[in-house]
């Protein structure tokens, strides 16, 4: 790393000044606000608010609904994590193999994603439609009469799907480039010391791409609990009902539309605290593991 | 331990580039074959056919009695060392050795026995633990070598594995490489630009050019009898120098009178002679002008004119040498003449 030496003090937190703010203005301000009000009850009708202590998160551990939502977003996240991650992995790898028209096939397999969350979520709509949805059609051959937003494993099942497809994309540029960094000759090498192709993906390719995979195994998890919002949001319409949500969607649905602040803010200081503690975990045991060159 | 063949191996890529024309021929066991060339020139390409990292696009390669065009790079018995060292910069220097090995489900015990002989052998004992990243470039170029060394192949390919090194280093490894392939009896086969590297490792040379043999020999006579200007010129430091001559009544001509050698023919010829292979003094025939004095501590190089055509001799410490008009004569001996349009030994 290079060391630039600045010969006043002020000038690098002059410098540091504008993504200092950023960063107050938009995170750590409605953080500290998010935190004060989860003390409160909000009068929904903006009249004032009432101290009650812990009382927002003793509610919250005491709600089953809670609970069951939490168990669902902590399924959903493991499903999507790792499926987006496997199904990248494995496009990205054979990808790497190809080299007549390559720079099509690549293109063609990262078009989704300049596709936005909710955009992924009106198509996944139209793919499961109750009449003439194809990926409905499909099921039906298989016998599975699916109904989104009717039946709750149906919606989860679209909603994991619709999230995965979405995320498989920026994976996979990730993993090809991780892939196209590892030098020729070393995989050259391996092909002399190994002759299993399965063996020297798991003992060269693997551990070389693990700095990649770990930054984007954060960042799926990121994504799975916050970024799915957009796909949930337009898969069960607002319309919780029967329909399995998550943690943020929660979130939402408490405080936009039933309107009750402290227990939705109480709920996004859980899920801080989650996301916190789930980062550093994951530096502290899996990047220990890794080897950056 | 295998002897090697190749018959008329040739390697042409998907856009109609030949990059090695149909080219034959074999590496007795044991033996150190050097190839050389100029960039480009096919030597790379060559060896990682041998190596089965590129396809045989026509011919056939046997390693031992074995046809090998088909095997994978991993069942063909031999160990490369490349020009990078190619270390897996995720394992120490242990597992890097070992690595192959273990592919090959040999027992731990064994491979740590192996591993622990070829560290010795390499001065690496004491970096077993280390990863890559944390040694020097020569320690690098051991593992590497250890890597191969710990295999005991039949046949060692090596793809230019001095070139990343200091002079310095490079001359000591070549020593140390020529040394263990001695001791070991492995034939090897080794890639390089470096025509020192070349004349010093080699049991016999194979000097390429743009994808075709320019000629097959033992250093000596690579050196004294190239089969063609392009061998004349890309061999020795400074090279051959070549002088645009006549052939006249059976003999050599510079200048339209001096007499240098005898020959057969008549007409244009190429004169090849070897900077030492030029004396200097008062009484010598040939009229010369030199330019410059080149000191380079054990001798000198003097270059300048002759007959017009630019020429350098090699004289010793020894010898007094100022810019100017001198004289001096040619050993007869050591004349090689080449065919003046084609290049190729008369």
């Amino acid at each position: 790393m290079k060391r630039a030496g600045f010969t006043t003090r002020w000038l690098p937190i002059l410098l540091l000044l504008p993504q200092l703010a950023v960063i107050i203005v938009f995170f750590y301000w409605p953080a500290a606000q998010a935190v004060q009000s989860s003390f409160y009850l909000e009068d929904p009708f903006g009249f004032g608010s009432t101290f009650v202590g812990l009382d927002n998160y003793t509610y919250l551990a005491q709600s089953a609904e809670y609970a069951k939502i939490a168990r669902f977003t902590l399924v959903f996240t493991i499903l999507v994590t790792f499926f987006s991650l496997g199904l990248a992995l494995l496009l990205a790898v054979k990808a790497d193999k190809v080299i007549r028209g390559a720079k099509s096939y690549r293109t063609l397999l990262m078009w989704v994603y300049a596709v936005a969350p909710p955009v992924a979520g009106f198509i996944g709509l139209l793919m499961f439609n109750q009449s003439w949805g194809p990926l409905t059609e499909l099921a039906k051959s298989f016998g599975w009469d699916f109904a989104l937003g009717v039946n709750s494993t149906d919606t989860a099942a679209a909603m994991v799907l619709v999230s995965v497809w979405k995320q498989v994309p920026v994976n996979f540029i990730f993993f090809l480039s991780g892939l196209q960094s590892i030098p020729k000759s070393v995989r050259e090498a391996a092909l002399i010391d190994c002759s299993s192709a399965m063996r020297r993906f798991w003992d060269v390719t693997f551990p070389l791409l693990a700095p990649t995979g770990f930054f984007l195994l954060i960042i799926n998890i990121t994504y799975a609990l916050f970024d799915t919002f957009g796909i949930v949001d337009v898969l069960v319409k607002g319309e919780p009902g029967n329909n399995p949500l998550t943690l943020v969607y929660k979130v939402y649905v408490d405080g936009f539309r039933g309107n009750d602040m402290g227990g939705s803010s109480a709920q996004s200081v859980v899920l801080m605290v989650l996301v916190l503690a789930l980062t550093v975990v994951q530096f502290r045991l899996v990047e220990r593991r890794i080897h950056y060159t | 331990m295998a002897q090697v063949t190749l018959n008329n191996i040739r390697k042409v890529y998907p856009n109609g580039n030949e990059a090695v024309e149909p080219l034959s021929f074999s590496i007795a066991d044991g033996e150190f074959v050097v190839l050389v060339g100029p960039s480009g020139c096919g030597k790379s390409t060559l060896l990682r056919m041998v190596a089965g990292l590129e396809d045989i696009s026509e011919g056939t390669l046997s390693i031992g009695d074995r046809n090998v065009n088909h095997v994978d790079p991993a069942e063909r018995d031999i160990a490369m060392v490349f020009q990078n060292y190619a270390l897996y910069p995720h394992m120490t220097v242990r597992k890097n050795i070992g690595y192959g090995l273990k592919n090959r489900k040999i027992p731990a015990s064994e491979i740590e026995e192996k591993v622990q002989e070829a560290a010795k052998m390499l001065d690496l004992s004491q970096y077993l633990e280390r990863k890559p990243s944390q040694l020097s470039g020569g320690q690098r170029q051991r593992v590497a070598m250890g890597r191969a060394v710990v295999r005991d192949p039949a046949l060692f390919l090596f793809d230019e594995p001095l070139s990343n090194l200091d002079a310095k280093l490079r001359h000591q490894m070549r020593i140390e490489i020529k040394a263990l392939q001695r001791r070991l009896g492995v034939t090897s086969i080794y890639v390089t630009h470096d025509q020192v590297e070349a004349m010093t490792m080699a049991d016999r040379i194979i000097v390429l050019n743009s994808g075709r043999i320019e000629q097959i020999g033992t250093p000596a006579e690579i050196y004294h009898r190239p089969a063609s200007t392009f061998v004349a010129s890309f061999m020795g430091a400074p090279p051959m120098n070549l002088i645009e001559a006549q052939i006249k009544d059976g003999r050599v001509v510079i200048g339209g009178e001096t007499p240098v050698a005898s020959a057969s023919g008549q007409g244009p010829v190429t004169m090849g002679i070897r900077p030492e292979d030029v004396e200097i003094g008062p009484t010598c025939d040939i009229p010369f002008t030199i330019d410059i004095v080149e000191e380079l501590g054990a001798h000198r190089l003097l270059h300048g004119k002759l007959d017009g055509q630019d020429f350098t001799i090699h004289i010793s410490k020894d010898t007094e040498a100022v810019a100017g008009p001198i004289r001096i004569s040619i050993n007869p001996e050591a004349v090689v003449l080449f065919d003046t349009k084609t290049g190729i030994a008369l």
